[in-house]
């Protein structure tokens, strides 16, 4: 590289030109020439990248957050630019003043790259710059700076002599005893991290009290980031440590009086337990699981119910059925009743997962009545998420049981007021049919296929179609003869041209029907303008396709389909460099 | 806990008829947090009336009435304790207006007593919002469900704090730090009625305990970075900002350091949230009370504004905008030189905005006689950083009233100096050229770079 440099290649670019490009008026150049930074320092050679560019960088970084975000971005991986490991640390003053920016993005982007670049520091130069560095930020006047140095801790700490190790102990601890919370925080949220890297001595003596203290926190934000600090700290110590050093701490977090530190624990609930071990679990997360569904708070009781599964199926083998019957089983009956739509509906999404837990005589006689229950929920959501999970159950009971309770639950579901409702439950129809029989369906079910392609928004209709398919694959081309094709022919000849289009979608979709039925007659064309298309029965039963001009104007009539929301809009166009827009009139 | 809501009865949807399917109108939520409070019946032994006892029995019978007054009943179940809750609502109604008009009854013994029924009473975790994404533009705030008891407790402590006979010397025991940091929390409440309660207690104590002065500012701050740089959501933004303006109006002058810095990295990134619209008259207010007492910070804010300029919301652009026209009119000319090669740069931008209302807002400030005096002296520095852009939307612009404002703004120019603007004129065309020029250079000497890279790239492929 260094050869490389030399040649008169760069005499042809002087550094004016280029920074005068990072310091044009336009925001837009700067950030595509800091964007383009990587070339820049290519043209210049290794030597005046150092030299020339870098200093430069570090003394203009005032600029728009946006070209600074990019700038924090590329010199992550700007090691080779500066003529590799060896002269790595040349990099650190820049990003050490995008690590003070006040901006949240770019001073996490900061500290992702010098988390990079510290990796490609020697021990030596680690101790000579970068701990330099790190304790510069740790001891900075503005506290972004100081929540910064938090994230640097645990990349350099096990890379340098015990003094120094010593030094970044006590810088880390007075971060977590800083005035400002947003350092605590930061401070709690790395701990974890920071734990991990330590000398267990040391973690015990000197982690596990910032841990307790965090946990303690004025600010209820602290305190709950404490708790995610909790799961790896636990993993890191002996089950007698856990018992005596992690679990007073986590006890008070679980009777917290903010709902959010509880929410947190709820949250965590399964990574705390696998942490934390079997005898641990069996005597206090037990109880404290039990609280938690009782908890006074809606968004803490549906997050622990929707745990509710995993929580069981990671109880120790020996003993979980009876823990289930004896402590679980009671609370999550009175969840099904729960006034709360949320704290069902994620209920509902697990409980099935209970019954190959119990066996077949339990879930028989402790779930079924709960699947009823939740089966004839006024919440839609409830009733879709217990259908959804139908499979589990039926492993252990066989679905026969639920049929005569499901078919009312679909059918009202089917005709739901909410048109997503009757799109979810039209994704979950070739499943059911799958489960309940040919004969079931063609009783109870069909009928509610059929009347879904006349609905009256888009989406039902183009689901319904994409669910014939699916059906005529599960049951076969004789069934799909016998019982789909006379009814999507029927709507051929109505006199709303919707109909015929639907049945236009069927043929389109169901290659089934289609070769049976057209064998190249028909060719489906995909025009801006759609003409009304009729079936006709020639004398002989075959199909005729005509073509029906004359009734465009009298039998059109406007279909609803979903506005598409603003924010999607300008989400979808965000990231665009041309945006232009045109009305549609009547989906034409 | 959320409220239950009302379940729409299933509308049958047949074929292709249409039928709204949009709710009713939800009835206004209500939502309250007391952890740990459900399932005891609560008993309170009915007092006599303060006003019916001695007077050498009020002291002790007022301490025994407060301390009744800090149990807390549940609203969310609205049946259970109804005559005690209407007990403790008349029992604090006695209160609020013994200590407006009594006299003798603030006896040291008795200030823990009332710090602990209004911390008891007002200091909770705030529920969780009704809508996870609570908008505060678009939703109805949910409201505290225990406000008849609240309201009255916030009122007796208001009282007692104006009262004649209120002493913070000893007060301030109770009414400490760590007071203060629930009490800001509770800015964060949803309900517009606690946040106005607040907003005036908060206002009294900053008033009479100047030694928790400068943590009120501190914790302040701090709600306001973690507003700014972490959660974007805060309901109180806007009543603590009415507190800080009539700080600001008594800060003393020369300002201290600690001020400066809050008005440059705390009330200039305000601006950059995108709730400013429920804040920014209060924001603007404070910024220029600032300017107001130390004109030399106009740099800086001008320069802090136009760093943050919106580039996508126009509504937050006409915002800025009357925010600067604010800070024009009690613009010193002195500072104006400073700032007014990027400022008018900006309002150029402006100026061409696609956005009428942007546009418009933006000429509107030719209509301002001080913004014009300034505009009329500098003529010679801004009158070529605005022509360009006025020419072009003389020509180009697709709305016609702003095309209408353009023109009397050029002839504003013209009248103003008239030699300059013919110069422009003559020379626009050859400006746009060199321009382009400059452009096209730029681009060759990226695809140059680019050649470039390519063949280092090769070399640097072929050493290794």
């Amino acid at each position: 590289m260094a050869a490389s440099s030399a040649v008169g290649d760069d005499s042809l670019y002087p550094i004016a030109v280029l920074i005068d490009e990072l310091r044009n008026e336009d925001v837009q150049l700067r950030l595509n020439s800091i964007k383009k930074l990587s070339t820049i320092a290519l043209a210049l050679g290794v030597e005046r990248t150092r030299t020339e560019l870098l200093p430069f960088l570090t003394d203009t970084i005032y600029d728009e957050d946006e070209v600074l975000l990019a700038l924090a971005e590329q010199l992550g991986s700007f090691t080779a630019l500066v003529g590799g490991p060896a002269f790595v640390n040349c990099l650190l003053p820049p990003l050490e003043s995008l690590a003070t920016v006040e901006e949240t993005v770019v001073r996490d982007k900061a500290v992702e790259s010098l988390r990079v670049i510290s990796k490609e520091h020697s021990s030596p130069d680690l101790e000579r710059h970068f701990v330099p560095l790190v304790k510069r930020l740790a001891s900075g006047d503005w506290f972004t700076s100081r929540t910064s140095a938090c994230g640097l801790f645990s990349v350099c700490y096990q890379r340098v002599p015990n003094s120094v190790k010593a030094e970044l102990r006590l810088n880390f601890k007075n971060l977590c005893m800083d005035d400002t919370p947003m350092v605590r925080r930061a401070a709690a949220a790395k701990l974890g991290e920071f734990a991990k890297v330590l000398e267990l001595e040391h973690l015990k003596s000197e982690i596990i009290p910032m841990f307790t203290m965090l946990a303690s926190d004025e600010q209820d934000s602290v305190r709950l980031l404490a708790v995610e600090a909790c799961v790896s700290i636990a993993e890191l110590l002996k089950r007698e440590e856990v018992e005596k050093l992690v679990m007073p701490t986590l006890r008070q977090a679980v009777e917290d009086k903010s709902w959010r530190v509880r929410y947190m624990v709820a949250d965590k609930f399964i990574e705390l337990q696998k942490a934390i071990g079997p005898e641990i679990t069996k005597k206090d997360l037990v109880p404290a699981f039990q609280n938690l569904m009782k908890d006074c708070e809606a968004e803490v009781r549906a997050s622990t119910a929707s745990k509710v599964r995993d929580f069981c199926e990671n109880l120790p083998t020996d003993g979980r059925q009876q823990i289930i019957m004896t402590h679980i089983l009671p609370s999550v009956k009175e969840l099904v009743s729960d006034a709360n739509e949320h704290v069902k509906s994620a209920l509902a999404s697990v409980i099935m997962g209970l019954s190959p837990m119990l066996g077949k005589e339990n879930t028989v006689e402790h779930l079924l009545p709960l699947f009823l229950t939740q089966l004839k929920d006024e919440c839609p959501e409830v009733r879709l998420n217990i259908i959804s999970n139908l499979d589990c159950v039926n492993e252990v009971i066989g679905i026969r049981q639920l049929s005569q309770s499901l078919l009312p639950a679909i059918v009202e579901l089917a005709e739901d007021a909410k048109w997503r409702v009757r799109l979810a439950i039209i994704e979950y129809m070739p499943l059911l049919a799958g489960q309940l029989g040919v004969e079931f369906f063609n009783e109870k079910l069909n009928s509610i296929c059929m009347a879904w392609l006349v609905d009256h928004v888009f989406a039902v209709r183009e689901a319904a179609t994409n669910n014939l398919k699916k059906l005529t694959q599960k049951f076969g081309k004789i069934w799909a003869q016998n019982t789909i094709i006379p009814k999507v022919l029927a709507m051929s000849s109505n006199p709303n041209y919707l109909h015929r289009m639907t049945t236009l979608f069927c043929v389109n979709v169901n290659k089934e029907i289609e070769s049976m039925l057209t064998n190249g007659i028909i060719d489906v064309r995909c025009s801006q303008c759609c003409s009304p298309i009729v079936m006709v029965p020639k004398p002989e039963g075959t199909q005729r396709l005509c073509v029906d001009y004359r009734k465009v104007n009298a039998v059109t009539r406007t279909d609803s389909y979903p506005i598409p929301r603003l924010e999607d809009c300008i989400e979808k166009v965000g990231q665009s460099a041309l945006i232009s827009n045109f009305q549609t009139w009547k989906e034409h | 806990m959320s409220s239950p809501t009302a379940s729409t009865p299933v509308e049958k949807v047949d074929g292709f008829s249409r039928k709204s399917v949009r709710k009713t109108k939800q009835k206004r939520a209500q939502s309250s947090s007391q952890y740990k409070i459900q399932g005891k019946a609560v008993d309170l032994n009915p007092l006599p009336l303060l006003k019916d006892v001695s007077s050498t029995e009020k002291a002790a019978l007022f301490q025994r009435k407060l301390q009744q007054c800090c149990v807390v009943f549940d609203f969310m179940d609205s049946l259970g304790d109804l005559k005690m809750k209407e007990y403790k609502r008349s029992t604090l109604n006695e209160l609020v207006d013994f200590v407006a008009v009594g006299r003798g009854i603030l006896t040291e013994p008795n200030y823990p007593e009332v710090v602990k029924m209004v911390s008891f009473n007002i200091f909770r975790t705030l529920p969780p919002s009704e809508s996870s994404e609570f908008d505060p533009e678009e939703d109805e705030p949910s409201l505290e469900a225990s406000w008849p008891h609240l309201q009255l407790v916030y009122e007796f402590f208001i009282r007692f704090l104006e009262s004649q006979e209120f002493q913070p010397s000893i007060a301030k025991k109770y009414v400490d730090q760590k007071f203060i940091l629930q009490l800001l929390e509770l800015f964060n409440s949803e309900d517009p009625r606690e946040r106005d309660y607040l907003k005036t207690v908060l206002h009294r104590i900053y008033g009479k305990f100047l030694g928790l002065r400068a943590f009120i500012r501190k914790q302040i701050n701090n709600i306001f970075l973690q507003f700014v740089y972490e959660t974007e959501h805060f309901n109180g933004v806007a009543e603590l900002l009415e507190i800080l303006g009539s700080i600001i109006n008594g800060f003393a002058l020369p300002l201290k350091a600690e001020h400066k810095q809050f008005l440059v990295k705390v009330l200039i990134p305000l601006h950059t949230v995108r709730t400013l619209s429920l804040f920014h008259a209060q924001l603007a207010y404070c910024i220029v009370q600032f300017l107001e007492k130390d004109p030399a910070l106009t740099e800086s804010v001008i320069r802090g504004l136009l760093k943050f300029w919106p580039k996508t919301c126009s509504q937050k652009e006409v915002m800025f905008l009357g925010e600067l026209e604010e800070i024009l009119d009690v613009i010193e000319p002195t500072q104006f030189v400073k700032i007014q090669d990027p400022l008018f740069k900006q309002i150029s931008r402006c100026v061409s905005s696609p956005h009428f209302q942007v546009a418009e807002r933006a000429l509107y400030y030719w209509n301002n006689e001080y913004i014009m005096s300034l505009i009329e002296e500098n003529s010679a520095v801004i009158l070529p950083i605005m022509f360009p852009s006025l020419y072009r939307i003389s020509k180009e612009h697709w709305n016609p009233a702003i095309v209408a404002l353009v023109y009397n703004v050029l002839k504003a120019f013209m009248e103003m100096n008239s030699p300059l603007f013919d110069e422009l004129t003559a020379t626009y065309k050859s400006d746009r050229q060199k321009e382009k020029k400059k452009e096209k250079e730029r681009e060759e000497l990226w695809k140059k770079l680019r050649a470039l890279e390519i063949k280092k790239g090769v070399r640097k492929g072929m050493q290794s």
